[in-house]
């Protein structure tokens, strides 16, 4: 079907694809709930979350190729606006669609604010600042909790409002038009259009003259400011972009969760999410999206290896929660070695990375940054 | 005035590990021109190796002083950090030495996650302490205290950094390291066998990343399986400070970092009118870092100035 997809024969088999894909989207949380149990729908909202969220820093790392170990600060600064303006730690009550704008570009504000000073620096030097920066980011949130109560440090922020959408509240289990819809099951369809919409911009963005000015500063930055582009502002305008969306994933994870705290935040996170993108293939948003999908569904049934252990073994040896990072952690080495460009790469990357003449070689080399 | 030259020992302690730890970037940096994210981790295996030894020793019936019940753990320590140095280039770098710039850097990071899990699914999660071999005796300088311990930490980083130094300047292997790291392809063509130094840089390295390892865990009397990330980014960024790929640099920027974390540690409760306090300490390296890094990328020693493609 997704073959089907890429390539339509006719108009009319697109369509049909088209329609049929809609139904299982908005059919697959009761699927999903029938054959797996409600704890998975919950995974599911989670999924769509991090599809979000992949497709945030895809702009940053996989267009612009400025590789961003921070991303995970915007993240935590989107979820924590949403706390501080709609819950009773500070008692305010805002509604969501008036906080989510504000987190998102209070986030891309940051976003501007780290790029302006560093984005003229090497790309590995630009990774370990913007992971510094998000380090400092999770220091300050985990205590600012004195003198003056901010971020309520370590314990977090909890009984945030879920999100309420014309006299509904996406809290608590209700009844709408006889069926039985759960507090995920409400997410769900709210992140699905969420979702939806960022493929949506993103492919927008890919073709647009800002994306194909990113790409040019990725491949070759000297040559993409000798055609013209002002290097610096489209640099800050996708690690803006990025930010943008990673601040809106946050405001809907605060929501979602109803409580955050500085550990939701942590740099695993943020390598996580860049794994998403590496392991389904950078900078291409199919890829991408299956990479996202793939690394919040694994580790979930990575929980039935503790069940396999007790069964076969008689007791749990090793904690499947402990292995997940173990295996991540692998998994990076073993597809930067063995396929660089990911599981679905895009067309012109798949040529990049197994270029045989000595000219494509070079041309790989400096794929992200010329070498002096 | 005290509590300025207590922070000022504490500091120089703390800086001499830093620098050991940094030796490790900034070799292979000038090297390969990769910032071997797994370095901090090399680090954390060090001391997780020694206290692991130390405490089968000191748990069994041998009674030997403690000192040289340490100083076994500390020569386990070495050549298992430099055995894990080893595997790592030649597994996880060497394939990717010709890749875009971007893939090894992500290939370390993987290593680095590799590390840390396995050195918790190994030691588990919780604090190792250090078991009390090592006596305190306490000096009394300028109204400030220093412990042996102290001491023999400064002195022995300053030992190791000499003779660094010495083997750098002065010896085959040395004057082949700095060809490479001036020109791999012309180093080669003059007969330096390329990766055979770049195995020897990873091992030296690792080498001293372990004796760090366990100055740390002794100093602090604790380890973690995740206490390598902190120290890892805090030497980068001393490595960074003092110019990265810069021998020397590297040594002047452990020391600098770790009196300003601790000067900057014991003031910043009175500077800010006690709106921050002590905890903000690992905030202090990364600022440095970025300060550096925007207003002086080539750091305080770098002669080449860091292309800014």
């Amino acid at each position: 079907m997704l073959d089907l997809l890429r390539r339509p024969r006719t108009r009319s088999q697109a369509r049909a694809a088209l329609i049929l894909l809609a139904v299982l989207l908005a059919l697959l949380p009761f699927l999903t709930e029938a054959a797996l149990g409600r704890s998975w729908v919950r995974v599911l909202d989670f999924a769509l979350l991090y599809v979000i969220l992949a497709l945030g820093l895809n702009i940053v790392v996989g267009y612009a190729g400025l590789l961003d170990l921070g991303y995970v600060a915007f993240y935590a600064l989107g979820a924590y606006l949403y706390a501080w303006l709609a819950s009773p730690h500070f008692g305010l009550h805002l509604p969501f669609w008036a906080v989510l704008p504000l987190g998102a570009a209070l986030a891309g504000v940051f976003g501007v604010l780290l790029g302006a000073p560093t984005l003229r620096l090497r790309g590995d030097y630009l990774a370990i600042v913007t992971l510094g920066f998000g380090e400092i980011i999770r220091i300050f949130m985990n205590n600012l909790n004195a003198p003056v109560n901010i971020t309520n440090g370590p314990q977090g922020i909890n009984l945030i409002d879920p999100v309420h959408v014309a006299g509904l509240s996406f809290g608590k289990t209700q009844q709408v038009l006889g069926l039985t819809l759960s507090s995920a099951h409400f997410y769900y369809y709210l992140f699905l259009a969420f979702t939806l919409a960022t493929i949506f911009i993103a492919y927008r963005l890919q073709d647009s003259r800002i994306g194909r000015a990113w790409v040019a500063i990725r491949e070759d930055e000297v040559a993409a400011a000798a055609m013209g582009i002002d290097t610096r502002n489209v640099k800050l305008l996708a690690f803006a972009m990025g930010a943008l969306f990673g601040g809106l994933a946050g405001g809907l994870f605060a929501a979602f969760q109803g409580f955050i705290s500085p550990e939701s935040f942590n740099l695993w996170e943020s390598i996580l999410i860049l794994c998403m993108i590496v392991l389904g293939g950078m900078g291409h948003i199919p890829g991408v999206i299956l990479g996202a999908l793939l690394l919040t569904v694994l580790p979930e049934a990575l929980r039935y290896l503790g069940d396999w252990q007790r069964l076969v073994l008689g007791e749990v040896l090793v904690e499947p929660t402990d292995l997940r990072m173990l295996l991540f952690g692998a998994a990076l080495v073993l597809m930067m070695i063995y396929r660089p460009e990911g599981l679905i790469p895009s067309r012109q990357r798949k040529r990049e990375f197994h270029a045989e003449d000595g000219v494509l070689e070079q041309e790989q080399a400096s794929l992200y940054d010329t070498r002096t | 005035m005290d509590i300025f030259i207590q922070q000022l020992i504490n500091g120089l302690v703390l800086g001499s590990i830093y620098a050991l730890v940094a030796l490790g970037y900034t070799m292979v940096y000038g090297i390969l021109e990769l910032i071997n994210f797994a370095h901090g981790e090399v680090t954390m295996i060090g001391a997780m190796v020694a206290l692991a030894v130390i405490g089968a020793i000191a748990g069994s019936a041998l009674d030997l002083p403690g000192l040289l019940v340490v100083l076994a753990g500390v020569l386990v320590a070495i050549p298992a950090c430099m055995l894990l140095g080893f595997t790592i280039e030649k597994v996880a770098y060497r394939p990717l030495r010709r890749a875009p710039r971007l893939a090894p850097l992500i290939t370390a990071i993987g290593v680095s996650i590799v590390l840390q899990n396995s050195a918790m699914l190994i030691w588990g999660r919780q604090y190792v302490s250090f078991p009390p071999l090592i006596p305190q005796n306490s000096h009394e300088i300028l109204g400030a205290h220093i412990t042996d311990l102290q001491i023999f930490i400064i002195l022995l980083s300053t030992l190791i950094m000499a003779g660094l130094w010495l083997l750098v300047q002065q010896s085959t292997l040395g004057r082949a390291m700095r060809a490479t790291a001036q020109s791999k392809e012309v180093a080669a063509l003059m007969g330096v066998n390329v990766d055979r130094v770049i195995s020897a840089t990873f091992l030296i390295g690792s080498a001293l990343a372990a004796i760090a390892g366990v100055m740390v865990s002794a100093y602090y009397g604790l380890a973690h399986y995740y206490m390598g990330f902190m120290l890892g980014l805090k030497a980068f960024s001393a490595a960074v400070l003092g110019g990265i790929g810069n021998i020397a640099g590297a040594m002047l920027g452990g020391l600098l970092l770790g009196v300003i974390e601790a000067l900057g540690a014991g003031y910043i409760g009175d500077l800010t009118g006690g709106f921050l306090g002590s905890h903000y300490q690992d905030v202090f390296a990364f600022f440095v870092l970025i300060l550096v890094l925007v207003f002086r990328p080539s750091g305080l020693l770098g002669e080449r100035v860091a292309s800014r493609a």
